[in-house]
């Protein structure tokens, strides 16, 4: 009996009652956070606890066994034992019918000889029983739309599209901060640990088929089967785009080779272009990677590559017209239709060029009508817009000062903060309605996250891009997936 | 491992689409002078045999013989460097072909990802700069062109120092064709076409070297 299908998934992901074994009343083990952490976030289903003695943890009254809790009710276990007991523990849940086990446990494959044969026999066990096993030496599982956050660490991030799988715990936890930093929520999440029975590919094949998620994000790492590994990635793009981080890309670079191709076909190398091949996105970082992710998961894609920045300030736009410039990207010629259309709604001093300076001669809906113009152009597929957040940036000065709120300031710091949320409803608007990517990027982002224009941009759940190049960046990753899915 | 001498390697390649030019086995001096003939000087001579895998090391390649002395004079010289390890060696003669723009395009064996197809900018400075890009056989045309346009300086395939642009279909036939070779002889385990030449914008591999796993060896 294959213990990978859709209902194993689901019963990971979207379990009817949990049960905790190993459950702590010390706050600082495993036992205690997982418990805490899914009793915390808000949890729909029954939650359950076995420990050795009884005991009562978070108002939880434990069960000293699986055999003596309720029939039915129970459809992951999140083991927190030690491992030699865990053997004894699957069989438990075997007979009470839960088919999907987390195990945080160490003292397997990572550890040696011995653990590796304890491994093999918990996946053996595993199987016989039909338990889907997700570990061991894991961190835990999120699923958002089931509120459930049973992992030994932080954080629980805010719902969203992405299905996060990765082969490093801490690396899931990066990528959910991320997210809790940036608002561009997450489907779910797993650590696949050890990767005994269920691996990183295995995780991507079920969120490929998830409803609740539109784009895949994997850390991996010391790939065994390199060719499996394409083969299987290959297979998820056309349904799901798929960002993957990989570590270990220098390592092993240099191959005794008495052909030239051999020498240049270093690991890495073949790798990046592996993943091309298959259509994956590769991203070098943390923050890029999910930087592209969160660009799919709320993004359109763009037909074409021919962009427009649209900017309230010179330098920027030079600044972002050469990102483009080195990328895959076009910036795209003004047509002069469009051209004079602009021309209606700014003064002469506009740069009539491509990035659309507005340079200071934008009044009240002089950035939404404009971008609005834009983006409805045929000859554009996609908008870089910079400038958002200056005026509240000066509103927060305004209103820090010892001047507010007399003089006029109360009005004019609501006028330029009222502005501001108007753009970024006005890209995020704009882009659903064109079905074009637009995407907002300042530093203010980052540097002053409560500043209204931001704000505003997490609000309409798009990602605010800290710097017009990562911007750049991603609106490349989602034209080389485009290209990919059409060519 | 075993490599082919480069006359038996671009025999192996030829008929998958990789294009080399006409040239000649000469067992001796005046075979050597007649193919010169044929051909039109100036030519280029080299040692060929099964062992001989890189000849310029060696010093084995002529290049620029302008006339039948010179060709007869270095195909003497270069039947005399033959070393008993190199086994049966015969002269290669082929015309000079000069370039501005040289690639290395080839096949290795990735322990994980099994057999990959690589093209990358050649020249001396191939493996500093290491513009390459890298493919698993077997790959497609759409491979093809993407690893073409994935150069950095993809710059090289167009018109170029008065030298007409390169012909990107006939590229793409060429490493088509090496992932073809692959999947009908499984036991290649390595090409090396290095260089290829871009001759009036047509590529042109110039020197050819396969690698195969010993069959003959495992079966005995």
């Amino acid at each position: 009996m294959s213990t990978h299908s859709t209902a194993h998934f689901n019963a990971l992901f979207n379990p009817r009652g949990i049960v905790v074994a190993g459950a702590s009343t010390h706050p600082g083990k495993f036992g205690f956070v997982s418990l805490h952490n899914i009793l915390a976030s808000g949890y729909a289903g029954k939650v359950f606890a076995t420990n050795r003695d009884g005991s009562e943890v978070l108002g939880v009254q434990c069960a000293t066994a699986i055999d003596d809790l309720p029939e039915g009710e129970i459809d992951l276990v999140f083991v927190c034992t030690p491992a030699s007991t865990n053997i004894e523990l699957l069989r438990q849940c075997g007979r009470k019918g839960i088919k999907a086990a987390f195990l945080t446990s160490a003292g397997y494959a990572e550890a040696g000889e011995e653990g590796i044969a304890a491994q093999a026999e918990l996946v053996a066990v595993a199987d016989e029983l039909g338990i889907l096993l997700a570990g061991p030496n894991g961190q835990g599982v999120v699923s958002t739309p089931a509120n459930l956050c049973a992992q030994i660490v932080a954080p629980f991030p805010p719902a969203g599209r992405i299905g996060v799988a990765s082969q490093s715990g801490n690396f899931v936890s990066s990528f959910l901060n991320w997210s809790r930093q940036t608002g561009v929520g997450i489907s779910r999440a797993v650590s696949a640990g050890n990767a005994a029975s269920v691996t990183v590919p295995d995780f991507l094949d079920y969120y490929a088929t998830d409803q609740e998620t539109a784009v895949g994000l994997a850390y991996v790492e010391g790939i065994a089967d390199g060719r499996d590994f394409y083969e299987r990635m290959r297979a998820i793009t056309p349904s799901m785009p798929l960002v993957v981080v990989k570590g270990g890309a220098t390592a092993g670079g240099a191959r005794a080779a008495a052909s030239h191709t051999g020498s240049l076909a270093s690991d890495d190398r073949v790798f990046d272009g592996a993943m091309r091949q298959a259509g994956v996105i590769r991203s070098l970082t943390v923050e890029e990677g999910f930087e592209a992710a969160a660009s799919f998961a709320t993004q359109p894609l763009p037909k074409g590559n021919r962009v427009v920045v649209v900017t309230t300030a010179g330098g920027w736009g030079v600044v972002t017209a050469d990102a483009i410039h080195s990328s895959e990207l076009e910036l795209v010629t003004l047509p002069d239709d469009l051209l004079a259309a602009i021309d209606e709604k700014l003064p002469p001093r506009w740069s009539r060029n491509n990035p659309v300076d507005m340079a200071g001669g934008e009044t009240r809906d002089t950035i939404p009508e404009v971008m609005e113009i834009i983006a409805n152009h045929e000859s554009v597929d996609a908008i870089v817009y910079l400038g958002l957040g200056i005026q509240s940036n000066q509103a927060r000065m305004l209103r820090e000062g010892r001047f507010y709120p007399d003089h006029g300031l109360e009005r004019i710091v609501e006028f330029h903060e009222r502005q501001d949320r108007r753009y970024a409803t006005a890209a995020a608007d704009i882009s659903e309605a064109t079905g074009k990517p637009i995407l907002t990027a300042t530093e203010l982002g980052t540097a002053d996250p409560n500043n209204p224009g931001p704000a505003a941009v997490r609000e309409t759940g798009r990602l605010c891009y800290g710097s017009a190049n990562r911007a750049v960046t991603a609106l490349e990753q989602m034209w080389r997936y485009q290209r990919y899915m059409s060519g | 491992m075993t490599t082919l001498s480069e006359a038996a390697s671009k025999a192996l390649l030829a008929p998958h689409g990789v294009p080399f030019l006409e040239e000649r086995i000469c067992a001796d001096v005046d075979a050597a002078v007649n193919a010169g003939s044929d051909l039109g000087y100036p030519v280029v001579a080299k040692l060929n045999g099964d062992a001989i895998a890189h000849k310029t090391e060696r010093g084995l390649v002529r290049l620029g013989l302008g006339d039948a002395d010179a060709l007869g004079r270095a195909a003497g010289e270069l039947l005399e460097a033959a070393t008993p390890e190199d086994g049966e060696v015969t002269v290669l003669v082929a015309p000079m072909v000069s370039s501005n723009r040289e690639f290395i395009c080839g096949v290795s064996t990735d322990p994980q990802f099994g057999k990959t197809v690589l093209l990358g900018v050649g020249g001396i400075l191939a493996e500093a700069i290491a513009d390459v890009s890298i493919r698993l056989a077997p790959i497609t045309d759409r491979d093809a062109h993407s690893m073409i346009d994935e150069l950095r300086t993809s710059d090289l395939l167009g018109e170029f120092r008065g030298s007409p642009a390169v012909d990107r279909d006939a590229l793409v036939r060429l490493l088509v064709g090496l992932s073809s070779v692959v999947e009908a002889e499984p036991q290649i385990a390595a090409i090396d076409l290095n260089p290829v030449l871009i001759v009036d914008g047509q590529p042109v591999a110039v020197d050819a070297l396969v690698e195969t796993t010993n069959v003959a060896e495992t079966a005995s």
